[in-house]
């Protein structure tokens, strides 16, 4: 369940800052970063932008039966937050009080470690998100 | 041969006066959400429950299983990111202004890979400044400063972030582990917009063997006892003597003093050695409620100052690293402080009581990985 180091990488400036794209011609936002846009396709004008750090729960479930690699974690809460621009990522909430993880608790990002590889592999950070 | 002594009053009047305007910018905190009580501590090795009230600590901060010193460094130089929000008449400070970042820690994630990068890749001040992580026990966060304050003062850069950080780690059942607890704080150091002037700084250091961890051990060793008086006091007291000389002031002079805190005693066992009063060391005084925090421990002190300090106090600040060192700074809190948006927006004890959540010993062990579990 853990990715290549190249990979790791490459999703670093994302998953660190939440730098995703918008589109100048219909002035969407997107996460994680396209290369083209959804909307305007071949007319879109894409440059980078970091996505606000705060938002609100979309949904979420709790994840009882984690994956390998997650034996620590779980249970887990896993989520679609929809951020301030409303744009939605799928992420996990930390630090948070199970009777305050509900539908439309505003959220903020957290740095965290999201995976490592083994005791002396490589670990990768990213983004999680605490209801505040 | 004769012993040349550099802690001689008369060096340390030569040594130069930094007073050239650096200071704190802003500053920032981390501590993570998980605590334990000491008690369940010393129940689980069959200790009596009174060794919290005798340590000065009821409880500790611990890291989850997801955070490390790196995470909580990221986190605490954000929040003093954001509380440059009010400076500059409101445009902040942009990260790609910050030249140099030091991380203090001595329970990095990684032995070889500096945490300073990352940092300063989750602040977005990359790729154009220098780096490193640095070592000396629980001192590494004020050295860090003081090379700041001399890269500001230089002119070599206009702002440094300077990190205190750690996951404070202790064998299962050793002394330590009633104490070691888990936090962070930074400081941007600069000379432009200070809400506090550095106005000087002094350091005593000497070869002391009181506590170490190998290379590739998981947990440090102590010398028991031998941590008190040679080491702690006579660092403590030998750093603060020599800032108050070199200052030409006394301890009648401050509003505030900052020591380091491997429990919730020694600091006011110190602060009375040196004769200032209980009620100068209170606000600044945090390893009750969190834990010694090791490198971070001193610093989130001054946070807890600053937090309140008004324009005018006179803040006195004295670190501690095993090894053994002591930094001391004196510090003068501006009128910059006053302005909207130049702090964190919850001050440290308020968030230290509201955001917890109580683990028992199983808990922790699991959350720290002293568990042995195949992956
Ligand atoms: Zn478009």
């Amino acid at each position: 369940m853990t990715e290549g180091i190249a990979r790791i990488w490459r999703n670093q400036r994302d998953r660190y800052n939440l730098i995703g794209t918008h589109c100048e011609e219909c002035k969407n936002d997107f996460f994680p970063q396209r290369k083209i846009c959804p909307v305007c396709r071949r007319k879109g004008k894409l440059k980078e932008k970091q996505m606000p750090t705060t938002g609100k729960i979309y949904s979420f479930t709790l994840v009882t039966g984690g994956p390998v690699g997650f034996d620590y974690e779980t249970p887990y809460y896993l989520a679609i937050v929809e951020l301030d621009n409303k744009v939605k990522i799928l992420t996990q909430i930390v630090d948070s009080d199970d009777d305050k993880v509900k539908i439309g608790q505003p959220v903020k990002a957290m740095f965290r470690r999201i995976q490592t590889h083994g005791e002396e592999g490589l670990i990768a950070y990213g983004y999680k998100f605490k209801v505040v | 041969m004769a012993k040349i002594m550099k802690s001689d009053a008369s060096v340390r009047s030569a040594s130069p006066v930094i007073n050239a305007g650096v200071g704190i910018v802003s500053y920032g905190y981390f501590v993570p959400r998980l605590r334990i009580k000491v008690s369940d501590i010393a129940a689980t090795w069959g200790k009596d429950a009174s060794v919290g009230e005798s340590l000065g600590v009821k409880e500790k901060a611990v890291g989850a299983w997801d955070e490390d010193s790196c995470t909580f460094a990221v986190e605490a130089s954000r929040m003093a990111l954001k509380a440059t929000a009010g400076a500059n008449g409101g445009s902040g400070i942009n990260p790609q202004e910050i030249g140099a970042i030091y991380v203090g820690s001595e329970s990095k994630p990684y032995a070889v890979k500096p945490s300073a990068a990352i940092v300063a890749e989750a602040i977005q001040a990359t790729p154009s400044l220098t780096a490193a992580d640095l070592e000396f026990a629980c001192k590494a966060g004020t050295a860090g400063m003081q090379m700041a304050m001399g890269l500001v003062s230089s002119g070599m850069i206009n702002y440094g972030l300077a990190i205190g950080s750690d996951t404070a780690q202790a064998q299962p059942g050793d002394a330590l582990e009633y104490t070691a607890g888990s936090g962070a704080a930074a400081f941007i150091i600069g000379k432009k917009n200070v809400i506090a002037t550095i106005d000087d700084t002094y350091s005593f250091t000497t070869d002391t063997p009181d506590f170490w961890r190998r290379q590739h051990a998981e947990f440090p060793q102590h010398a028991g006892r031998f941590t008190g008086e040679p080491a702690y006091f006579k660092h403590v007291q030998g750093a603060t003597q020599g800032i108050l000389e070199k200052t030409g002031t006394t301890t009648k002079d401050y509003d505030y003093v900052v020591f380091h805190q491997p429990n919730g005693k020694f600091p006011l066992r110190v602060a009375k050695s040196l004769g200032f009063g209980d009620e100068a060391v209170k606000q600044g005084l945090i390893t009750p409620f969190i834990g010694n925090t090791y490198s971070a421990a001193s610093m989130i002190g001054l946070v807890s100052v600053l937090d309140v300090a008004k324009p005018g106090d006179k803040i006195l600040l004295c670190s501690y690293g095993s090894g053994s060192g002591s930094d001391a700074f004196v510090l003068t809190v501006q009128d910059e402080i006053t302005k909207p948006n130049r702090r964190p927006s919850v001050k440290l004890l308020d968030y230290i009581a509201k955001n917890k959540k109580y683990v028992d010993y199983a808990g922790y062990a699991k959350h720290r990985k002293k568990i042995k579990h195949i992956e």
